[in-house]
């Protein structure tokens, strides 16, 4: 009896130093290269590779300086509040070394070994090299030092308990730099390394589990809290299955031929992507192309049956009534100004959250400069009732060819409020 | 489709006072701009709620924006879009991801719209009540540290340009609403918050009485805002830039 329960405690303890093991290691094969680049090139690097990450995007509170962070990541967990990147000794990274930097980005850990919340993406920007940390750590020394004190998360229990996080990196979290697939070529390489790492596209483009952890693939997911859907770059209506050259121009400009940017999209191109070189969009281009079709989610769409005659009806009349003159009868709309509807497949998803929040609130695509005055979409909500807006996407959902589930009049209530993060 | 467009020579967000600066830059630097073609279309989305060519909804809630001056819708679209309005999501959400230049060229084509005005709303507070709104907007009272209206929104109350807004043709909820938003926050402006100050100064009374006076009266013939201030203002405006 003694010797069993010292076994088991035995095994207890094993368990615990492997899992403690397991969440606490880091990987420390990457020490700071004597670079050989000249300090301004090397913030100059750092500056492109930061607008790549879109660092400024979470870091920079909305009209506050950048950098000096303060915007709240909302989180199923509690509100996260992003920390002051700004190299202000006291209260940003003043006084981190560029290993203190390496380790945040590479193994998810603070200056003192607190461990990161993955709010902050450490899972992507570990695949990041030594070379480019240290630029983008060049490059934050470069900018203007902001006094602002970081102000600490608040998340319900038990999130709040941050130690409970080896358990939840000894799961979901190994550091390792990305490592090229010798069968593929440098440009397939170079976007799967921005896309993977510093892109973070995961981010959004992957469902969580209840952990808040990624799961493999990019084939789409609501974004927790924000109520966007993030499309499937995989499947039947993901970015994989458009022309490269489209994909390479909504990247750029935040519209194309197929569709434009909109919600958090339109963020990222107006923060991150419109600045990259063609050659790097074309290169993420090429691996969202080659990633392979996801098929588990090409859920047969149920187009409305017969009991949907009157409300399909009442979808045409409204859609003549306010809808023709930008997207067209024949729903070939005006591109890239006026988007498609036939053949959309932005508008085919099965959870139609986009196109309810696009008719309800409309917006504008961002101004880059490919495209500095963008056409908006008028919001409708006030114009039309539940049933209206329900009967008229369902329509367009099906008519010219598309082929997608009926829209609810409750799908509709739910979205009115209009939420801006 | 080419339009050359010259870009703005300096970023707004920043430091509160560069606001005015930037503002003021815009209107200095800025002369040859041209707006792109098919404005009134791009501009669409912004009429499905301030109506046609932005002569304001029929349903009194929603302000007219046609022939405001341009400085002061620019300064409220970009305070919309970084935070320092925070009365309407609708408003942030639409104007979130554009730039400064653009919102430029928007407040600008709507301030150029010159559409006639719908008749006043009638009267509906005591002759007494009136009379204390008629004072307070073009004697202000003193003892209090309330400015009058007229000092700043010009003589004829059609707004001074660039930045200062009209005060006449607007429902008297919209003004009274704008009051609230000053007194908890969430309309601001670029320091100092001149309005913010004097809305603290202003009873719930005042405020009622003031914004009905001004929603009873006529709008001029020609309600363009006056070009310049007849006198020095009462108190310094963030916004406008002197």
């Amino acid at each position: 009896m003694k010797r069993a329960l010292s076994i088991a405690a035995a095994v207890i303890v094993l368990a615990l130093a492997i899992v403690a093991w397991l969440g606490l290691r880091e990987d420390a094969s990457h020490p700071a290269s004597a670079s050989p680049e000249p300090a301004a090139q090397l913030v100059e690097r750092g500056a492109y590779l930061a607008r790549a990450g879109n660092c400024m995007g979470c870091h920079t509170a909305r009209g506050g300086q950048p950098y000096a962070g303060g915007r709240a990541i909302v989180t199923p967990f509690g509100t996260i509040y992003a920390s002051n990147l700004t190299p202000d000794k006291e209260t940003g990274i003043g006084d981190w070394s560029a290993d203190d930097f390496w380790r945040a980005l590479h193994n998810g850990k603070g200056k003192d070994g607190t461990l990161l919340y993955p709010a902050f993406p450490f899972p992507n920007y570990s695949k990041i090299t030594r070379a480019d940390a240290d630029a983008l750590y060049a490059y934050l020394r470069s900018v203007e030092p902001v006094r602002r004190i970081n102000r600490d998360p608040e998340l319900e229990f038990p999130f709040n308990q941050r130690w409970l996080l080896v358990g939840w990196r000894a799961l979901y979290f190994r550091p390792e730099v990305y490592r090229p697939d010798a069968a593929q070529d440098a440009q397939w390489n170079r976007g799967a390394y921005l896309v993977q790492g510093l892109g973070h596209c995961s981010a959004c483009h992957t469902a969580r589990n209840v952990l808040g952890a990624q799961s493999e693939g990019l084939d789409g997911g609501i974004i927790p809290m924000l109520n966007w859907y993030a499309t499937s770059l995989t499947g039947e209506h993901g970015a994989r299955a458009w022309q490269t050259q489209h994909l390479v121009e909504f990247m750029k400009t935040g519209v194309s031929a197929e569709g434009a940017a909109s919600g958090p999209m339109a963020e990222v191109v107006r923060e991150s992507l419109q600045y990259l070189s063609d050659a790097d969009l074309n290169a993420m281009a090429a691996y969202i192309k080659s990633l392979p079709q996801d098929t588990h989610r090409a859920e047969a769409q149920t187009a409305p049956g017969p009991e949907h005659d009157a409300m399909l009806k009442l979808g045409a009349n409204l859609y003549e009534k306010h809808c023709v003159d930008c997207h067209k009868a024949d729903g070939s709309g005006d591109p890239p100004n006026f988007p498609p509807l036939a053949g959309n497949r932005a508008l085919q998803v099965p959870l139609p959250v986009n196109p309810i929040r696009l008719l309800l609130h409309g917006g504008y695509p961002a101004s880059t400069e490919g495209n500095p005055y963008p056409y908006g979409m008028p919001p409708f909500g006030n114009l039309l009732s539940d049933e209206e807006a329900a009967a008229v996407l369902t329509y367009v959902r099906n008519a010219w060819g598309n082929r997608a589930s009926a829209v609810t009049s409750e799908q509709i209530n739910q979205l009115r409020p209009v939420m801006v993060d | 489709m080419s339009i050359h467009v010259s870009r703005p020579l300096l970023s707004l967000p920043g430091p509160a006072f560069a606001g005015a600066l930037a503002l003021l830059s815009f209107f200095l630097h800025e002369p040859a701009r041209a707006q792109p073609a098919d404005m009134a279309r791009r501009a669409a989305p912004c009429m499905a709620c301030h109506g046609e060519q932005g002569r304001a909804a029929p349903d009194g809630y929603y302000p007219r924006i046609a022939g405001k001056p341009a400085g002061y819708l620019y300064n409220q679209l970009v305070n919309f879009r970084d935070g320092r309005r925070q009365q309407y999501p609708l408003m942030i959400y639409m104007v979130q991801h554009l730039s400064d230049e653009y919102l430029m060229q928007m407040a600008e084509f709507f301030a150029a719209q010159d559409v006639p005005y719908p008749a006043p709303q009638p009267a509906d507070a005591s002759p007494a009540a009136l009379e204390h709104g008629r004072r307070l907007v073009l004697h202000g009272d003193p003892a209090r540290k309330i400015p009058a209206c007229a000092a700043c929104h010009g003589e004829r109350l059609t707004g001074v340009a660039p930045a200062v807004p009209g005060l006449l043709g607007l429902p008297r909820d919209y003004i009274a609403g704008q009051f609230g938003s000053w007194r908890n926050g969430s309309r601001r402006a670029h320091a100092p918050d001149c309005m913010a100050q004097i809305a603290q100064q202003m009873t719930p009374e005042d405020v009622s009485a003031a914004a009905t006076w001004l929603s009873t009266q006529t709008v001029p013939a020609d309600a363009k805002p006056a070009t310049g201030f007849a006198a020095p203002l009462p108190l310094a405006c963030g916004s406008v830039g002197q």
